[in-house]
């Protein structure tokens, strides 16, 4: 699969190329991984972004050598690694469940790497030092792993897996145990920690608002198969085909006929009747009845006129904006997000007739 | 393929694995082939035959020994059995309170004192009630059985009452019935694999006891395993493979029995 | 106000009372079979010894506690090491610690093995464990027996393979109880270690693999701190039933090869030396109660490292 994301000149850290994994034999195999094609440059921020049992984890941990890969092959720097057991890979995880050892200390688990890599003694002082101030846990590092928080053995597992200055650093739904408000200080201490230590990280995660806030680029997956690769830009306005879009933010469809054709862009009709541009994905003629996404805060809600119309079926205040349900005239839903201002309420309620206003720009043309 | 690491292995412990496995089996295994022997001798095979299970069969000191196993194990892991349940319903799921942690002691004894010093202490002590009272039947076994039963019916009876959930039987008071209707209805019901799975520990327990009964017993009580014990002192025919071969099938199919009473509902 | 706090009392002394009467049977007959003789054992231990067996009643005397290390020449009086009695000892004490570290090296990979297993398989693996561990001890050693006779299959196979011209001496030996030893109790060591390799957290051995760790590092440095509970609990089990041995050392070991237990049977029965008999059986029970304390706290402390 052509990556068109991969555009600037950069190393590459990993290629994965037409990954397929099954697991068990004969007709009831399960085909986890169905033919993947991953390139991941250096330094990058890379996500792979899915639901639960997408194949995210099996990608990931066939990088990190507990899988193996029963057709393609993984490449590091340009060299195939699949003979390599997960130890001589300088490659290093931090898992979902953190897998501290419950045996040794904060210090004891960082260094462990270290250890087994055979650094001389002074040196592996230094290094796990310099990790503790990294995740600023110097305080604890005589700590057992069982007496620290969540928070705080989630960053002991991140330095423990920096600390031997791995190539690649793979991260399995690190923040997915922690809560809401720790788990938004990590993004942002995470983002930091690969700015500063220029590792490579691949992370995995089914959380897209992560995801988004978090990437250089992002690979959606969906049962075994890569959806899109793109930047979190080009994922959010320019979704690839209708399990993206509905994935990753919400969305509006609406079903349109194509009535004419441009570059990278079409006009289509709505069932109303009213007629908007809707752009296409790169080399895609769509023709006749087509699919067409909408996001919420792209809509407006007016009293008479828009492009189309319905009836108001709920109202949720959400601090920052309000949620407006419409039920259209066709019997579709239709959701529009509207900012809020301190001074007024958003000036409808339910049972209302409104019309909608489609921003121009703001239509996607979806494959399904 | 060697290229596929895999994480759980280790080199070698397959092997050693398979070894301790050949270990466990193969001296039972040889045991019961030769119980078949056709020959007088435990080293020549002479062919199949039950001739031995015949002969044992027919021994009446065989007989006798076998019968009053039967008769110690019965009233030892029964008596054992009532006092063990009474005693866990007064020891789980409770508050600590004072004497529990004496109770655990004094039930748990029977499993830590070695077997050679309950003996010879209860040779002390019974031979001199002996002496005492003239009376010498099998009540001294009994009851010295009875003793090392309790922990082994205890605690699959705990085990059980402990995963009980005791709002059950606040429910029970709570639609009129009596402590004891909602002990009978109730708790005993839900107890009875535990109950059933201890009284087959510890009449596999008793059964197969040597050492206390070996020191306990008077003239004329040997049981199954302390008549084999004499035997095999003495010239050794395939009779006693055949006695011995009877009785490990008794005991696997209780152990087999008492497996699967515990897996299901648990 | 008043009348409700005696209430409450009262049904507290209630509970109290019934909880004590259904204790009471087991109690009751735990102390009479079990507990009470050893008491009464210790005060026998202080006794003179009878001409015929028994004691000489409430004639204090030490006689049999000095002799179990020591010894009176019956021709000169003087006093000497036991040496007889410390042989034993060291022999019950050095099969013991061998019988231990043998069936820990069987069984580590034993139950690692069982361990790792897909879950439906394993509980069939257990089971195989477990048949011989319910099985008659007396069987089982006169079945250990069977195998390293002269005749038996052991001698017979190595013949066979023209390893030995002649079959090697084994019953009646110190080599015969260690055989037996290690064959009886094995599933001791292997069950306890089971039971905590079965919890063993396999994403952490990953960890180890991904940390450069190889395989050797993973099993020194992870997988057995983290089993140390069940290699403790193994050890004491297989360790403590060893020291007691009987049945084991009378039938395979002959007459000549004692251990502390046939010995303390020597004293109640050709020895008709009661008082020593006594002592020898507190000292054991003493030496048990030594390695279950050891075994407790270590129990207890890593109750406290992971609960």
């Amino acid at each position: 699969m052509p990556d068109p994301s991969l555009a600037r000149d950069q190393r590459v850290a990993i290629e994965a190329r037409g990954i397929v994994k099954e697991f068990g034999q004969g007709p009831t195999a399960l085909r986890a991984l169905d033919n993947v094609s991953v390139t991941i440059r250096e330094n990058e921020f890379f996500t792979l972004l899915g639901p639960s049992g997408c194949g995210k984890t099996t990608l990931l941990r066939m990088i990190a050598g507990f899988e193996y890969p029963s057709e393609g092959a993984i490449l590091l720097y340009g060299e195939d690694i699949a003979g390599l057991p997960p130890f001589k890979r300088p490659i290093n995880t931090v898992f979902q469940s953190y897998a501290l050892f419950p045996h040794l200390t904060v210090r004891e688990n960082i260094a462990f790497g270290l250890e087994m890599l055979g650094r001389p003694k002074a040196e592996i002082t230094s290094r796990v030092a310099a990790m503790l101030k990294l995740v600023r846990m110097e305080e604890l590092a005589e700590r057992r792993t069982d007496q620290i928080s969540g928070g705080q053995a989630q960053r002991v597992a991140l330095a423990r897996a920096l600390a031997p200055s791995p190539k690649v650093l793979l991260l399995d739904e690190p923040l997915s145990a922690l809560d809401y408000k720790l788990r938004k200080e990590m993004q942002i201490e995470l983002k930091r920690m690969q700015s500063e230590t220029g590792i490579t990280f691949v992370f995995v995660t089914h959380d897209q608002e992560e995801a988004l806030t978090m990437s250089d680029r992002i690979a959606v997956m969906s049962k075994g198969k890569v959806l899109q690769i793109g930047s979190p830009w080009d994922i959010y306005d320019k979704p690839a085909d209708r399990f993206v879009a509905d994935f990753i933010g919400e969305t509006n469809f609406l079903v349109a006929s194509v009535i004419a054709t441009g570059s990278n862009m079409v006009r289509v009709r709505l069932a109303t009747g009213a007629e908007i541009d809707a752009t296409v994905t790169e080399g895609w003629q769509p023709t006749g009845e087509v699919t067409v996404a909408v996001r919420p805060e792209h809509a407006r809600a007016v009293a008479s006129g828009g492009h189309i119309a319905g009836m108001v079926e709920n109202v949720v205040y959400f601090g920052t904006d309000t949620h407006i349900h419409v039920r259209l005239d066709g019997a579709t839903g239709f959701m529009v997000r509207q900012q809020n201002s301190r001074s007024q309420s958003c000036g409808f309620a339910v049972g209302d007739r409104i019309g909608i206003d489609i921003a121009a720009d703001a239509a996607q043309v979806l494959r399904d | 393929m060697a290229r596929h690491f895999d994480i759980r292995s280790q080199p070698g412990f397959p092997l050693i694995a398979l070894f301790t496995f050949a270990m466990l089996y193969l001296p039972i295994v040889t045991l019961v082939v030769y119980a078949f022997n056709a020959s007088d001798s435990v080293s020549q095979w002479g062919g199949f035959s039950l001739r031995w299970f015949a002969d044992a069969w027919d021994n009446s000191a065989v007989q006798d020994a076998a019968l009053r196993s039967i008769i110690i194990a019965l009233c030892a892991a029964t008596i054992a059995t009532i006092a063990a349940t009474m005693a866990a319903i007064a020891t789980t799921r409770t508050a600590p309170y004072r004497g529990l942690g004496v109770k655990y002691a004094f039930i748990n004894t029977p499993l830590m004192v070695p077997e050679i010093v309950t003996a010879v202490a209860l040779l002390i002590v019974f031979s001199r009630i002996k002496v005492w009272t003239g009376y010498s039947g099998l009540g001294y076994l009994i009851i010295a059985h009875t003793a090392f039963c309790i922990p082994f019916a205890y605690l699959p009876i705990r085990a059980r009452l402990e995963s009980m959930d005791s709002t059950l039987e606040r429910a029970a008071a709570d639609l009129y019935a009596t402590p004891w209707m909602a002990f009978r209805r109730v708790t005993l019901p839900l107890l009875r694999p535990g109950i059933i799975a201890g009284f087959m520990l510890a009449f596999v327990i008793s059964l197969d006891d040597v050492v206390i009964t070996e020191f306990v017993k008077s003239g004329g009580q040997d049981t199954l395993p302390t008549y084999m014990l004499g035997q095999i002192r003495r010239a050794v025919t395939p009779e006693i493979n055949a006695i011995a071969t009877a009785f490990l099938a008794l005991s696997v199919i209780l152990v087999t029995a008492f497996f699967f009473i515990n897996r299901r509902k648990t | 106000m008043a009348s409700a706090a005696d209430a409450a009392r009262r049904a507290e002394n209630e509970k109290t009372r019934s909880r004590w009467l259904l204790s009471a049977p087991a109690l009751v007959i735990i102390f009479v079979a079990a507990i009470g003789p050893l008491f009464v054992m210790l005060a026998y231990s202080f006794m003179a010894k009878g001409d015929y067996g028994d004691v000489k009643y409430g004639q204090f005397s030490l006689d049999g506690w000095f002799s179990v290390f020591l010894q009176r020449d019956i021709f000169d009086d003087t006093i000497g090491i036991a040496e007889a009695h410390l042989s034993i000892i060291w022999r019950s004490v050095r099969l013991s610690v061998i019988t231990t570290a043998v069936t820990l090296l069987l069984g580590f990979p034993t139950a690692y093995f069982i361990a790792t297993r897909p879950r439906h398989t394993r509980e069939i693996w257990v089971f195989l464990v477990t048949i011989p561990f319910w099985t008659n001890l007396l069987i089982r050693t006169f079945a250990m027996q069977q195998v390293i006779r002269n005749e038996g299959i052991l001698n017979t196979l190595l013949m066979w393979l023209h390893v030995i011209d002649e079959p090697l001496q084994i019953m009646y030996s110190d080599w015969a109880i260690l055989f037996g030893m290690v064959y009886v109790y094995l599933p001791l060591m292997v069950l306890p270690l089971y039971a905590s390799m079965e919890k063993l957290d396999f994403r952490l051995i990953e960890a180890g693999y991904d940390l450069y760790a190889g395989r050797l590092a993973v099993l020194r440095r992870i997988i057995i701190p983290l089993v140390k509970p069940g290699v403790v609990a193994g050890s004491i089990l297989v360790f403590i039933p060893s020291l007691g041995a009987y049945v084991i050392p009378r039938v395979l070991g002959g007459g000549k090869n004692m251990m502390i237990g046939n010995l303390i049977e020597l004293q109640f029965g050709a020895g008709r030396n009661w008082p020593l008999g006594a002592a020898l059986s507190i000292a054991l029970m003493a030496a048990v109660m030594v390695a279950l304390l050891f075994y407790v706290r270590n129990a207890a402390r890593s109750g406290a490292q992971h609960g």
